[in-house]
Order: structure tokens, then C-alpha cells, then sequence
């Protein structure tokens, strides 16, 4: 029981970890800021989540579960606010989204 | 009244479990101060629906849910976006409907369209949200409205929202 | 050891996120790198706690998450309306 346990956490973390990875590839490659949100998104849900997830298997039924679970609950309520704070403080000084179909990351030089 | 009471429980809850340590001193220290918080919060003349929604009760887990499945499958396919050279990305800004009544739900169904990966939520002007989104197919999926309709589903069946209509 | 492996990743995760506020272009950029940056600080804390079996790690961890945030808006209140002390009405976006 405790290997099946001790498995599944190892999953939740290398799962966590790939997913905040892959959010800080896309905030390098991505061509402007508001597309970069997306990825910095990833990390702030899914990585945030996973990884906690699996430290909250480690910590069984104490309050170590308790404080991990506040601090999930904390980031997900915290993360969209700041992000639509920043998006909200982009757009009402008149920085526009780059649209249109393109190539993730061929814009770079054109973004600023 | 209810919402002071209700939200003293949620404090002092949180204290204990936060704490750990049950002595007499400690646990008079935690009352006393949640009292404090509870006083300044009502002298803020924040404690009602909109502060402490206690009206949305179950109906917020089950929502909760949901958006966790919705949020794994956003979060999967902006990862291969970034992952995958062949997937352009395709950024478009478009306006999508609010139909809640109250100004809290138009505050969680933006709050849902940013949690989700791929669409962020720019401002919210008379009922309607300015979205962007990564790719048109995720500006689909939120204009079909179907968070929309289970956002509106979780808060509306509580007392009708005109009465904090301020 | 499993720790170590998400430890390292979060570590590599915060470098490429200071790289993009190195970079910048927009001052938009650099805070949302630094938000970044903070999460993944939260987490890195809470990670260190169980590679030290030192679980008090975790208060420290939950108090940074609420600094970040509340650095996150006055940063971002200070871009938009030039000063702290404002209420902050609706502003209508600049030409």
C-alpha cells in the first residue's frame, strides 16, 4: 500500500514538474505578453496542482495535508485575479495583442 | 448577522488547523483575534453575499469539479501549442456574454475563463467579458457558452440577485 | 530523491522565468515573469520542507504566496494608475 502511495506521488511530482517546464518554455518562446498569460498559466494551475497534489499524498491525513491544501486553494484563487489584473493594466494603456495565425515564435523582434 | 457568525467559524477554524498547538492561551489568543478580524471586516462593511457567499453552499463543489476536468484538458492542449512546432498559434480578442445576474458571478465566470488555460479575460464592461484567447478553437469552446449556463446555474438558485443590486 | 527531481525542475523553471524578466520587451512581461517567479517560489519552499523532513516549512511558504499576490497588484495598480493611494476607477484604454 504504501509503494502504490509512494508511486503515485512520484507520478504527481514528475508530472508537476514537466507541466511547469512546458509553461516556462512557453513564456520564452511565446511572441507577446498576452499570449505568454497561456503559459504562465500551465505552471500556475496544472503544475502548481500536480505537484501539490503529490506532496499532499506525502503528508497523509495530517495538518502538513491541511496547510498544502490552503495553499492550492490560495494559489487558485490568487493566480486569475493577478492575471487579469495584468492583463486588464496592458489593455488600458493601450499595449494591443498581436493577432492572426502565426508561427509561435518567429514574432519575437516584433513585439516591442 | 449570519454572515458574521459564518465567517468567526471559518476563522477560527482555519486557526486551529493552521496552529496545531491546543492550550488554553493559545487557543483564547486565536478567539480574541478572530473576533478583531470579524470586527474590521464589518467596519470595511464587507461581510455580505458578495464578500462571504455561504449561499452558493454545494452547488460551488460540484461547479469545482467541473472546471478541474475542463482546466486538465485547456492545460494539455496549450502544452502541445508550445511543444509542438507544427501547431501555430492563432491569438484572436473576442466579446463574450455575461448572463449573471449578480456582479459576483460575472466575478467567478471571469475568474473561470482565466484559470483556464489558453483564454484570459481582459475587462468586464455591461455583461460582457473581453476575451483572449491562444486559438480560435478555445474562443469557440467559450463562446458556446457553456460555462456561461453553469456558472448562471451555480449562483442563480439562491434569492433573486436584485437585491444586492447596489 | 524524488523530491530532488521536482526540486531541480522548479529551479529551472524559475531561471527560464528570469530570463523573460531579464528580456523583458514591455514592463508587462517582466511582471508576469516575477509573478511566476513567486509561485514557483511558494512551491520551491514547500518542496525544500520535504527534502529536509522539515515540514514548518509550509507556514513560510503560505505567508510568501500572500506577499506575492499583494506585490503583484501594487505593482501592478503603481503601472496603471501612478499611485498607490487611489481608489482606481475604471480608466478608459489610451490611444
Amino acid at each position: 500500500m504504501q509503494v502504490a502511495l509512494d508511486i503515485l506521488s512520484w507520478l504527481l511530482l514528475i508530472a508537476g514538474s514537466a507541466f511547469a517546464l512546458i509553461g516556462a518554455a512557453g513564456l520564452i518562446r511565446f511572441p507577446d505578453v498576452y499570449a505568454r498569460m497561456h503559459a504562465a498559466g500551465i505552471t500556475d494551475t496544472l503544475g502548481a496542482g500536480l505537484i501539490i497534489s503529490g506532496l499532499m499524498i506525502q503528508g497523509g491525513f495530517t495538518l502538513v495535508t491541511v496547510k498544502l491544501a490552503a495553499i492550492l486553494i490560495f494559489l487558485l484563487y490568487t493566480s486569475p485575479t493577478s492575471t487579469y489584473a495584468l492583463a486588464n493594466a496592458a489593455y488600458s494603456r493601450g499595449l494591443q495583442p498581436l493577432l492572426g495565425k502565426r508561427d509561435a515564435d518567429t514574432a519575437e523582434k516584433e513585439s516591442s | 448577522m449570519l454572515h458574521a457568525v459564518s465567517l468567526g467559524l471559518v476563522l477560527y477554524g482555519t486557526w486551529l488547523l493552521f496552529s496545531g498547538i491546543y492550550t488554553p492561551l493559545l487557543m483564547g489568543l486565536g478567539a480574541v483575534s478572530c473576533l478583531a478580524v470579524v470586527g474590521i471586516a464589518h467596519r470595511m462593511d464587507v461581510v455580505d453575499r458578495e464578500g462571504h457567499p455561504i449561499h452558493l453552499g454545494w452547488r460551488a463543489l460540484t461547479y469545482w469539479m467541473w472546471l478541474a476536468v475542463e482546466i486538465v484538458k485547456a492545460n494539455i492542449d496549450v502544452a502541445r501549442r508550445i511543444l509542438d512546432p507544427k501547431m501555430p498559434i492563432d491569438p484572436v480578442v473576442v466579446t463574450v456574454k455575461a448572463s449573471q445576474g449578480s456582479e459576483l458571478g460575472q466575478v467567478i465566470y471571469a475568474n473561470s475563463i482565466t484559470l483556464t488555460p489558453g483564454t484570459v479575460s481582459i475587462r468586464i464592461n455591461d455583461n460582457a467579458i473581453l476575451v483572449h484567447a491562444i486559438a480560435t478553437e478555445l474562443a469557440e469552446d467559450i463562446q458556446s457558452g457553456a460555462m456561461d449556463r453553469r456558472v448562471t446555474a451555480m449562483e442563480g438558485a439562491g434569492p433573486p440577485p436584485s437585491e444586492d443590486a447596489r | 530523491m524524488m523530491f530532488f527531481a521536482a526540486t531541480l525542475a522548479i529551479l529551472v523553471t524559475m531561471g527560464l522565468a528570469l530570463i523573460r524578466a531579464l528580456m523583458g520587451p514591455t514592463v508587462y512581461d517582466r511582471v508576469l515573469a516575477v509573478n511566476t517567479f513567486g509561485t514557483k517560489t511558494v512551491l520551491l519552499i514547500a518542496l525544500l520542507g520535504f527534502l529536509t523532513g522539515r515540514p514548518d516549512f509550509l507556514d513560510i511558504s503560505l505567508v510568501y504566496a500572500l506577499i506575492n499576490f499583494i506585490g503583484t497588484i501594487a505593482v501592478l495598480k503603481l503601472i496603471k494608475y501612478g499611485d498607490l493611494g487611489t481608489i482606481g476607477q475604471e480608466t478608459e484604454p489610451k490611444p
